[in-house]
């Protein structure tokens, strides 16, 4: 099979983009990088396709036709990215009406699972332990720790004060 | 063949789409919503049992749509598999249906539009219907667009700050896996000219042996971020748990079996000859123990529900790992124990959050005292999740364990010592959660900075004692429905297997999908 290495290359371009937009934080810049990724991918079913030819309508030349298949779902996929993509647009508004910015968020229970690990390692008998051996190595990470977790308690405050429900 | 009963397998999928209009245009009246989707549902379980019963009788059960040929046009295919998938996943959908209705989750929230939950919630059901029963690649990608849209808009449903957050997460790993699906596809059909899972083995099978193995790792890459195998698990435990409770029970039954529904389809159908036993064996593995690990460490019963799932994700991996019949049939009939047992755990969660305001085991207490129908409806699920036998959940397990010692290598009964440790490591969790929950007082001393989340009324923090509110009928009779039918599973033991082994036999010997699907072209 020729391939036309223009589009391999406009594909390898368009993914690059979207890959680095999608692990972006910022929602709006996930979506522009999915709808570069789709894009992407719509030029490579058009490449799977095979070489190009006359329009698939039967009759209407005697050239050699285009596959038609790989194109309808070229089809499908765009109409599919076109919807999904105004959902992402509604969300990202959404979130930025709710919070001020569109930034994808941490999970609030997992800062608190690690917030109550971080407490363990605060629990007395650790500190005991420490001052016990104060020579060791790391018997100044209590106090690094301190600073983490209240640090974190600040970071985890500060979103449940914007709450408007 | 007698051509018209076999156009039943278009039902699963039209009806509900049907419905779904026709409760968008009476999305003034909650009341014709309901009876539309009531009745939608229950065509749909009446069709899926009449497939069943064809497909075990008859072979599978084939349609061309609009009579294109098969490894051109859109075929839809019903064998053993798909059937017993489909009943199953529709007759979840239908209680948790019914559920909804109690909890009046229409009525959720002033911002809400009253009229979507009801079309999206049958659109999801029409997508997972056409998931399982599409044979090409292509149409399993539609039907995963579709159930994947509706779900982004109830995983989100109402716009709270918690939920945008959650759904933010669900939409973007979606999206993503889409991506890849895609790129999969259009790379099979580079390299075949078809995605018909019929036409593919042979065409496969003629391919250099590195790009079959290309191919067949991007589709399994693909399915496992639906199914949530470790490593590619993460998004899941974040972004279910605070959805409305029906919205998580059927996320949690259903989704995730999709995708384990797409794995076994294709490394049965499409790639019998390279099963990838070790990688497959080594996720399996990872994703039982990490996943209840996880389960271990949560202290509220959604999360601590959605890692248990993750983590019995990997029994039914472990079955298609071992790529014998006995493992296929072992996964088969798991997923149909795991399907009903998970949403009915999440419903009963629902119930819980009802009742109390809140699923934080920190929180909670005395609740085996305080409302003792809601302990026993949590007590059955939870253990038949364990594994106590003589619940289908220690049958299945029984079925995957009897599976890979009779493999006998030594990454088999690797799989099978997790799988016994998980299943300990599960009863000591779902154990956790009943003691603290039911078993055990309040604790009056709690963390108060600890927030409420996820909950159901976020801003009022009601206690058992504060405020008795009774079990809501509507929400409790569906849950009841449900465990009872996970109940009936274990009575419905023998039939169950034997129908879960003959589909892993049609699944082994292939050629009934094969000429299902081709035999029809004209």
């Amino acid at each position: 099979m020729s391939v036309d290495l223009a589009l391999i290359f406009a594909i390898g371009v368009l993914v690059a983009c979207g890959t680095t937009l999608v692990l972006e934080r910022s929602l709006t810049r996930v979506l522009v990088g999915f709808v570069l990724l789709g894009n992407g991918v719509n030029l490579f079913f058009i490449v799977a396709s095979g070489p190009p030819g006359a329009a698939p309508i039967v009759g209407a030349s005697d050239e050699r036709m285009a596959d038609p298949l790989p194109q309808a779902m070229a089809l499908t996929a765009v109409v599919i990215t076109l919807g999904v993509t105004a959902f992402g647009l509604a969300l990202a508004y959404r979130t930025w009406q709710l919070e001020g910015h569109d930034d994808v968020q941490d999970d609030v229970e997992d800062s608190l699972v690690m917030r109550r690990a971080e407490r363990d390692d605060m629990s007395g008998s650790f500190d005991e332990v420490d001052e016990s051996l104060p020579e060791e190595e790391g018997a100044d990470l209590p106090s690094i720790n301190d600073e983490l977790t209240r640090e974190n308690d600040e970071d985890d405050e500060s979103p449940d004060d914007g709450d408007p429900r | 063949m007698n051509h018209l009963a076999s156009q039943i397998v278009l039902v699963p999928v039209i009806v509900p789409l049907l419905g779904a209009g026709l409760c968008l245009a009476f999305g003034r009246s909650a009341r014709a919503q309901r009876i539309i989707s009531i009745v939608a549902l229950s065509i749909v379980v009446v069709a899926a049992g009449a497939l069943l019963w064809r497909a075990d009788q008859l072979g599978p059960q084939a349609v061309n749509v609009g009579g294109w040929p098969a490894d051109l046009g859109i075929s839809l295919v019903a064998d053993r598999l798909s059937a017993l998938l489909l009943v199953v996943s529709t007759i979840v959908t239908l209680s948790v249906l019914l559920y909804s209705f109690g909890q009046g989750i229409v009525e959720f929230g002033r911002d809400t539009p009253l009229s979507v939950f009801h079309p999206t919630f049958l659109v999801l059901s029409a997508g997972v219907s056409a998931a399982f029963l599409s044979a090409d690649l292509f149409n399993l990608f539609v039907g995963f667009e579709i159930l994947l849209a509706a779900s982004y808009v109830l995983i989100t449903l109402g716009g709270t700050e918690a939920r945008v957050r959650a759904g933010t997460i669900y939409v973007i790993v979606s999206l993503i896996s889409s991506v890849l699906f895609l790129i999969s596809i259009a790379a099979v059909y580079a390299a075949t000219g078809t995605v018909n899972l019929a036409a593919l083995p042979d065409r496969i099978a003629a391919l250099p042996e590195p790009v079959q193995l290309v191919l067949q790792l991007m589709l399994l890459l693909t399915f496992s971020i639906k199914a949530a195998i470790f490593p590619l698990s993460a998004w899941l435990p974040d972004s279910y748990p605070t959805a409305p409770a029906p919205v998580t029970a059927v996320f949690a039954g259903l989704l995730t079996k999709v995708g384990v529904y797409a794995i076994i389809r294709v490394q049965t159908t499409v790639f019998p000859d390279q099963p990838l036993r070790t990688l497959l064996l080594c996720a399996a593995i990872l994703t039982m123990v990490v996943g209840i690990l996880g389960a271990v460490a949560q202290s509220d019963i959604k999360r601590l529900l959605s890692f248990t799932l993750v983590s019995h994700i990997g029994y039914m991996l472990f079955g298609i790992a071992l790529a014998t019949e006995a493992g296929y049939a072992g996964a088969i009939f798991y997923v149909v124990h795991h399907i009903t047992v998970q949403t009915a755990l999440f419903l009963v969660a629902g119930l819980i959050e009802y009742r109390t305001g809140t699923t934080q085991l920190d929180r909670l207490g005395g609740l085996a005292r305080a409302a003792p129908v809601l302990a026993i409806l949590f007590f059955v699920p939870a253990m038949n999740l364990a594994g106590i036998p003589p619940f289908s959940g220690f049958l299945g397990k029984l079925a995957l364990i009897q599976a890979g010692t009779a493999s006998g290598d030594w990454l088999a009964y690797t799989g099978v010592g997790a799988g016994l440790a998980v299943s300990l490591l599960t009863l000591y969790a779902v154990a956790k959660a009943w003691n603290r929950a039911f078993w055990q007082p309040r604790d009056e001393h709690v963390d108060d900075d600890v927030p409420a989340t996820g909950g159901l009324h976020p801003d009022t923090t009601t206690t058992v004692e504060d405020k008795v509110l009774r079990l809501p009928r509507g929400m409790a009779l569906p849950t009841l429905a449900l465990v009872t039918f996970s109940v009936a599973l274990t009575v419905a033991a023998g039939p169950l297997i034997g129908v879960s082994q003959r589909a892993a036999d049609e699944l082994v010997e292939r050629t009934p999908y094969i000429d299902a699907v081709l035999g029809d072209v004209p």
